[in-house]
């Protein structure tokens, strides 16, 4: 247990691999949809309700079936301004929000390989978004200097034996799937949802689209309830789209990479008036590494509330809602109806796209804020 | 303890917009608090259910009779997705559901309600479809029959369709098993592999702060 005000605390998504608690090769259940978010160190890790929960800790065992497989590779460069966040949803834009039901899906490809390990937790972690109960990467040299040296991962000769098993785990170069899917990363700019689904995505130059051209009736019906729902027009301009509220931080995106990423767009500039901005570390120890890097004084400064860790907006659970109505940019991973509050409309997108936000006053394309 | 399901006919509904996620099948805050249990039933859809007033909205299907009676959802794709929230099922359980019949579910969701014995049906879309438009025909009064046993649902206009479900998972359903009862009895297999494992990966089992 880690009390309030210690290292250690924090979201469970976050604080797992900041502890060296979660490691490659281990499998990782946890009462929250959210613990796909592990596979970013290569460990098969994944939600599960209440009853199974006590079966795991009645019996030390689960029962599962195998799933399907699927691989996604990221090829190619990140453009300026493209973050993990980006991929993530543009790749649940392109196959949906059931695209990944059933499998158990790894990210690879040349774009998964030069990610740091915290921007293959953002991936991971929008896999349940994707439909699939699991992701992972293929743990490498990254994973293993990301966890040397971690307050709970090995040391010494047992740290030499593990890496060495776990060097045993990525696929095998001529691994079959059961669907593969190939997302040419150059092609993909700055992402945010329209509507209440995280497969309602769309570039932040786009459009938003007309449930008119939908054939398909239940996706018709749910582009009209989302219109409805988030009081946009359809064939209106994504950017522009004035909003209240910001909110960086959640389980998806409040690890130190991005809170550096969102101050990178936040100094010398200030949030535009009638925004509240909100700064959540997603732990304890993001909190105390980002302020001795001086990132609170600059969202302070710039006008964010700099606050405590914790899931805070992203769900509402625990009296930080977003009011009936108001318009939230948030870096969390749902946009469901209601899910920041009864009637809050939310727009998720990375946390350099949430900062832009805060400071346009509007959905804003992060790209020509850049410096 | 899970409940049994073998034969159902009843009135169903169908729901059939895509992607109903479990934040709109039951909000966060009906699920803080210890005694939460009995008490969901008529939180469930709550964000579809009720206006912003808290009066009923006559437009939602499951306000409208003879809808309100359903105890079968038949649902768009990808019904149940995001969190993992086992509310989500208790509250279509206190709300008289005991199947759900869609070509998709969320993983967990799906998990989750044979924890609670409420049959969740896969099968093809064309099959939902059809069986919503048969349904509202009929304006909800042509029941659906579900036949556990024989893995049969029996559509308003008698159409026999036939569903695959998982081996372990029906027999867990008619017979109403107790999962954990079922594992422990294999505990001599899951303790022999601990002991392996934690001979092969003695990092993972004596996990402590090192650093």
């Amino acid at each position: 247990m880690f009390d309030i005000g210690e290292p250690g605390q924090g979201i469970v998504h976050v604080i797992g691999p900041e502890l060296g608690l979660s490691l490659p090769g281990c499998v990782i259940v946890c009462g929250d949809s959210h613990t796909c978010t592990h596979g970013g160190l290569g460990a098969l890790a994944f939600g599960i309700g209440s009853s199974e929960l006590t079966h795991v800790l009645a019996t030390q065992a689960l029962i599962q079936r195998r799933p399907k497989t699927m691989r996604v590779k990221f090829e190619g460069k990140l453009s300026l301004g493209v973050t993990a966040k980006d991929l993530i949803l543009a790749l649940i834009g392109h196959i949906g929000a059931a695209g990944g039901t059933g499998y158990a899906v790894e990210y690879a490809g040349s774009a998964i390989r030069e990610m740091p390990v915290e921007g293959r937790l953002t991936i991971c972690n929008l896999s349940i978004e994707l439909g699939a109960k699991m992701g992972m990467v293929a743990p490498d040299e990254k994973t293993f200097e990301y966890l040397r040296g971690r307050p709970y991962a090995p040391e010494g000769e047992m740290w030499d034996q593990a890496v060495k098993a776990w060097r045993e785990l990525p696929s095998d170069a001529d691994a079959s799937f059961d669907q593969e899917v190939l997302i040419d990363v150059t092609k993909i700019i700055p992402q945010v949802t329209w509507g209440i689904s995280p497969e309602h995505v769309i570039g932040v130059d786009g459009r938003i689209p007309d449930p008119q051209e939908i054939d398909d009736p239940a996706r018709r019906a749910a582009f009209e309830a989302a219109l409805d729902y988030m009081g946009l027009q359809a064939g209106a301009a994504i950017a522009g789209t004035p909003v209240d509220w910001v909110f960086i931080g959640s389980c998806t995106n409040s690890r130190l990479s991005d809170l550096r990423a969102a101050a990178e767009v936040a100094r010398g500039r200030k949030v535009a008036p009638g925004v509240r901005a909100w700064i959540v570390p997603g732990s304890e120890t993001v909190k105390r590494d980002a302020v001795a890097e001086g990132l609170d004084k600059v969202f302070i400064d710039a006008g964010f509330e700099w606050r405590e860790p914790g899931c805070s907006m992203c769900l509402a659970a625990n009296g930080e809602t977003v009011a009936p109505g108001q318009r939230s940019v948030s870096t969390s991973n749902r946009n469901f109806v209601g899910r920041q509050g009864p009637r809050a409309r939310t727009h998720l997108a990375s946390p350099a796209t949430a900062a832009a936000a805060a400071i346009a006053g509007a959905i804003a394309d992060v790209r020509t804020m850049e410096r | 303890m899970p409940k049994s399901f073998n034969k159902l006919t009843a009135i169903a509904a169908p729901i059939m917009r895509s992607n109903v996620d479990t934040d709109v099948i039951i909000r966060i805050e009906r699920l803080v608090g210890n005694s939460i249990r009995g008490t969901l039933g008529k939180w469930a859809f709550g964000a579809l259910r009720y206006l912003p007033d808290g009066s009923e909205n006559p437009e939602f299907i499951l306000n409208r009779e003879p809808y309100r009676q359903a105890e079968i959802l038949v649902t768009g794709p990808n019904f149940g997705c995001g969190s993992s929230r086992e509310g989500a099922v208790w509250s279509l359980q206190e709300m008289g559901i005991r199947a759900v019949i869609g070509s998709s579910f969320g993983d967990i969701f799906f998990a989750n309600c044979f924890q609670n014995g409420i049959l969740p049906i896969i099968v093809d879309k064309a099959i939902v479809d059809g069986l919503a438009a048969e349904i509202e025909l009929t304006q909800g009064a042509g029941r659906v029959g579900i036949d556990l046993e024989e893995q049969t649902i029996i559509s308003p206009t008698g159409k026999q369709l036939r569903f695959e479900i998982d081996p372990r998972r029906r027999e867990g359903l008619l017979q109403g098993l107790d999962e954990v009862a079922l594992t422990l009895r294999r505990d001599d297999e899951i303790r022999a592999f601990q002991a392996s494992d934690r001979a092969a990966r003695p990092w993972i089992h004596f996990a402590r702060k090192t650093a």
